[in-house]
């Protein structure tokens, strides 16, 4: 029976938190009024916030009933028809949840009423932010709500709500026209390309992120429309902090998941649905610089307000590119175009206006400082710092917008046909490496001076032991990479030599001062921590990037054609299955198809496993053993996790030593994604990981020879395809997997021996009367391309006929390539965070002091440098 | 002249150098005929091209060679683009796997030697995200 309660409950509960949000919005613009704050009138301010915790739970309640809807498999709805399935875990139920654009949406509406109510009770000391702040967080709400309402008034359609029932949705489905009351018995799935735990988690870090925005954005707002035009910066600096972070993360967790479930070979595509977070980052930790500037110097105020509103408007600019469908084939992977364009542009555009107009209207009136700093002042060079991270965040901005000038030039009526860059990664690497220079040079020197007396001596004394310790390990590096074997790339690449050196330098100089400031105050280094974080981050992008090695060359000499030999590089390699083949200093074979079991650890082969009629369903044909322990015995039904999963076994045996490893490459036939979706698998070593992905595979519909037949009897031995068979003899079974065998019915076995390259196999194929019928179940040995057939028994003069066919053996085509120093990438992130946190409890320490407007700055200037 | 001038200069002089090198790296969509033209001027840049498979009357694809047994980084096709001109494609990877559903093919890449060299296809599938064929479910009934 088709439930609308749950669907009505959510749709109401959405119209509950746009209206609540209206009221809030209005409510706390009045308590804004100068007037009201100065008469002491508390009223609006509590009608406000009333509002805001009524959209709170309002929201709570949307989230439980779509929540409920995808649980309970209520495939009457749309949202839980195209996003789930029967057979999905409930923690990818979870990763459902926000598939879609408009779960997407929720759980950003989520963090905004989570951080809503933190601001409004945190807050209770300094009361004067509240209303200002808050009233522009419900104006947001209001725009945010208003994306999932789904209310149709006349032609003019506003939002689009996760509680559309499939007969609404389909109103020219045949099916709903027989039967208003059909329920499809099972969804259409998650993506399965999605279905990775990274996937649980990255979404909701990058949603606090982008909601994390808000709050140093509204802080700005507030103060350029109550004329608090400084006071601002500081309850707001602790928030862009913490939105920093947690955008990083959140592109970092997002890059990760990249590397590990799709197959472009590296962690970054430059795609524009990941430029579209990694631009308002920049800018975001641009403005944290300038604010922190601001805080101990009284400079930059007006650059904090530019880069704070910058970073808001592009989050919403990043939403608008991604969610509107206006990147059409530049993106591989951005949302369904819902319709929504039109509410996202003037999303976009309201914010935009209100911010700018706002700013223009105040520039003259923000407090900005004649004296100039000098060279030796940390300042400076933290605000160069911003500089370098805009025009960077302005490059990639550049050319991921390439589709929107198209649509803006076709809307005012000029064609255009300007792509992207057909090399992308050496467009964006030209600019971003030398921006990663020129932040990792900067961060040393800034840092150095930040915490030293401003001038020439005492600089050059901080400067001199890093300098020195930098120069002496970057030569050890280039030295050892170009005459020595030590790693599989040489370093000479000038440029990379550069980007190299001044990491190296932004280690060195930044540990220098942690280790200064970790004796007197260890939340005070928090920013050296994070330059070092970032430091490692570029040394790690550096080598796993600049270095990737292919080595699944194509060395057979096998080539089709020979039209352009040199240019080309061929980096795929077909393995045929058992047939060692050489890749770089490895010997690689294909090993079998293998699946995923519940409850048992690691991969089980497809042969051991008899599949059935429920394609979730196997019995097993030998005994289920990992290590000493038994998981299950012959004949036990089990239970397959995935089956449109297959894991290609590939061993990796070092030609010189004895190290030999297992990997198991992913992939999925999927019609539903369209074909084949490869996902790598990768071994970790402490200076690399081997990244190792399937580019295609054998189809999975044989061509099988013709039925060859032998006539046998017991020890016999026959060559079937090369191959050395000895035929054993039968046996009566009892059992017959998957059959219900009565009285009367009879099975036998024959019982083979076939000698591999390897190893030996056994061969049993059966042969049934089951209710006067003949009935055979053929056995396949893949490894060896056979089928063999029990054919028939002549008891009489004891001769067995069986059938064989033989089929071209099982291949794959196979991408293999070594990636080294990734890890150190991932290490600085996690370095990075940790200094980011460090000031996060710092900065909000200040702001609960309220002391000194600088922070003691003239104590750890006397602190030594290492 | 102070140093934030100076700042700013530069910060503006970076940005149009930015700005001049989308320009030039920015690639652009055009029909096979204009990437020969391009070729036999000695322009090696690459260019988009927006196409479909080649298929006869009873829409089988026809032209396609993908044989990995031989060469698994050998793939070659015929595409035809919007102006109806037809054009052999090679793409020196494995066949990208659902190649044959695509309704709309984009390649990335430039002529050499009458062949228009691909280095990447974007493929545009029949519902690849959006599923609105609900056929599958109705055999149910």
């Amino acid at each position: 029976m088709i439930n609308t309660l749950i669907g009505d409950i959510g749709h109401a509960s959405v119209i509950v938190a746009f209206i609540a949000a209206i009221v809030s919005s209005y409510a706390y613009f009045m308590a804004s009024r100068t007037s009201v704050e100065v008469s002491g009138d508390t009223s609006w301010r509590k009608l406000a916030r009333g509002a805001f915790y009524v959209h709170g739970l309002a929201v709570i309640s949307i989230i439980f009933c779509l929540f409920n809807i995808i649980y309970e498999h209520r495939y009457e709805y749309y949202y839980a028809w195209s996003h789930s399935s029967n057979h999905l875990p409930v923690y990818y139920m979870i990763s459902c949840f926000w598939e879609g654009q408009e779960g997407s949406f929720l759980l950003w509406i989520f963090w905004h009423v989570l951080l809503g109510v933190a601001l409004i009770n945190f807050g209770k000391k300094n009361k004067v932010w509240e209303a200002p702040v808050m009233a522009m967080f419900s104006f947001v709400q209001l725009f945010l709500t208003s994306m999932i309402l789904g209310v149709v008034i006349g032609d003019f359609k506003l939002g689009s709500s996760p509680f559309i029932l499939m007969r609404d949705f389909m109103t020219d489905a045949p099916v709903f026209k027989m039967d208003p009351n059909f329920i499809p018995k099972d969804g259409t799935g998650l993506n399965p390309l999605l279905q990775n735990y990274w996937m649980v988690i990255h979404p909701p870090t990058l949603f606090l992120g982008f909601a994390a925005t808000l709050v140093p954005f509204a802080f700005a707002m507030a103060g350029l429309w109550k004329g608090r035009l400084t006071e601002w910066v500081k309850p707001a600096l602790p928030w862009s902090h913490f939105a920093a972070v947690v955008l990083g993360i959140g592109t970092v967790m997002g890059a990760y998941w990249a590397y590990e479930t799709l197959n472009f070979g590296g962690y970054w595509n430059w795609d524009p649905v990941e430029n579209a977070v990694y631009i308002p980052w920049l800018v975001l930790v641009g403005a944290v610089h300038t604010m922190v500037v601001y805080r101990r110097s009284k400079h930059g105020l007006r650059a904090s307000y530019v880069l704070v509103i910058a970073s808001f408007l592009l989050i919403l600019y990043a939403t608008f590119l991604t969610r509107s469908g206006i990147l059409g084939n530049a993106s591989v992977h951005s949302f369904t175009d819902l319709g929504l364009s039109g509410q996202l542009f003037a999303y976009l555009a309201v914010f935009a206006v209100l911010a700018i107009t706002l700013l223009v209207y105040n520039w003259r009136k923000i407090p900005a400082t004649e004296k100039e700093l000098s060279t030796y002042n940390g300042e400076f060079w933290a605000f160069v710092g911003s500089a370098v991270l805009c025009l960077a965040a302005f490059q990639v901005l550049a050319t991921t917008s390439i589709p929107v000038y198209n649509s803006f030039l076709g809307f005012i009526g000029i064609e255009s046909n300007a792509a992207l860059p057909a090399d992308q990664i050496a467009h964006y690497t030209k600019f971003q490496l030398w921006a990663g220079v020129g932040i990792a040079l900067l961060s040393g020197i800034a840092q150095l001076l930040w915490w030293r007396k401003g001038d020439k001596n005492s600089f050059i004394d901080a400067i001199t032991i890093p300098a020195m310790l930098t120069l002496l390990l970057s030569s050890l590096i280039i030295i050892v990479s170009n005459k020595f074997d030590v790693f599989n790339f040489k370093l000479d690449n000038p440029a990379y030599i550069v980007l190299l050196v001044t990491s190296l330098f932004a280690i060195f100089s930044n540990l220098s001062i942690t280790l200064g400031l970790i004796s007197k105050k260890v939340t005070l280094s928090g920013g050296a921590v994070s330059h070092i974080g970032v430091a490692m981050m570029l040394i790690g992008i550096l080598f796993s990037s600049g270095y990737s090695t292919i080595i699944s060359q194509n060395t057979s000499g096998m080539l089709y054609s020979r039209e352009f030999p040199d240019e080309i590089n061929r980096d795929n390699v077909l393995l045929w299955r058992n047939s060692p083949t050489q890749m770089g200093k490895y010997d690689v074979s294909y090993r079998g198809q293998f699946f995923e079991v519940k409850g048992v650890p690691g991969y089980i082969n497809k042969e051991i496993l008899f599949r059935t009629a429920d394609e979730y369903q196997a019995i097993a044909r030998a005994d289920i053993k990992v290590g000493d322990k038994a998981y299950y015995t012959t004949g036990d039904t089990l239970e397959i996790l995935s089956p449109e999963n297959t894991y290609y076994e590939v061993e990796y045996k070092e030609r010189e030593g004895d190290n030999t490893f297992l990997l198991y490459p992913r992939a999925q036939l999927n019609e539903n994604m369209g074909g084949l979706l490869a996902s790598p698998d990768l071994q970790h070593f402490a200076d690399k990981d081997l990244y190792t992905h399937v580019s295609g595979v054998a189809p999975e519909e044989k061509e099988w020879g013709e039925l060859k037949e032998y006539e046998v009897s017991a020890g016999d031995t026959i060559i079937l395809n090369d191959y050395v068979a000895v035929f054993n003899g039968i046996e009566v079974i009892n059992k017959v997997p998957g059959v219900e065998l009565n009285p009367g019915d009879v099975a036998v076995q024959a019982d083979m021996k076939l000698l591999g390259e390897k190893k030996s196999y056994h061969a049993h194929p059966v042969l049934m009367i089951k209710d006067q019928m003949m009935g055979r179940f053929p056995e396949t040995i893949e490894d060896l391309g056979l089928r063999i057939t029990f054919l028939n028994i002549d008891t009489e003069n004891n001769r067995f006929k069986i059938g064989v066919n033989s089929t071209q053996k099982d291949w794959i085509i196979l991408k293999a390539m070594e990636k080294p120093f990734v890890n150190i990438l991932w290490i600085g992130t996690i370095i990075m965070s940790i200094g980011f946190v460090m000031a996060i409890i710092r900065r909000s320490q200040e702001g609960e002091t309220n002391k000194s407007v600088t922070p003691k700055p003239k104590k750890a200037r006397k602190v030594q440098a290492a | 002249m102070k140093k934030s001038h100076i700042i700013g200069i530069l910060v503006i002089a970076v940005a149009i150098v930015i700005i001049m090198t989308t320009a030039g790296d920015a690639s652009t969509y055009v029909s096979f005929g204009e990437a020969i033209e391009r070729a036999q001027e000695g322009n090696a840049t690459k260019v988009h091209v927006v196409g479909r498979l080649k298929k006869d009357p009873q829409g089988h694809i026809v032209g396609m060679n993908y044989n990995p047994v031989v060469d698994p980084n050998y793939f070659t096709f015929t595409l035809v683009d919007t102006n109806r001109f037809e054009q052999r494609v090679i793409y020196y990877n494995p066949k990208p796997q659902d190649f044959e559903r695509s309704e709309q093919v984009v390649i990335t890449g430039n002529m050499q030697n009458d062949v228009f060299v691909a280095d990447k296809i974007l493929l545009k599938c029949p519902s690849k995200y959006v599923e609105k064929d609900i056929q599958q479910n109705t055999a149910s009934l």
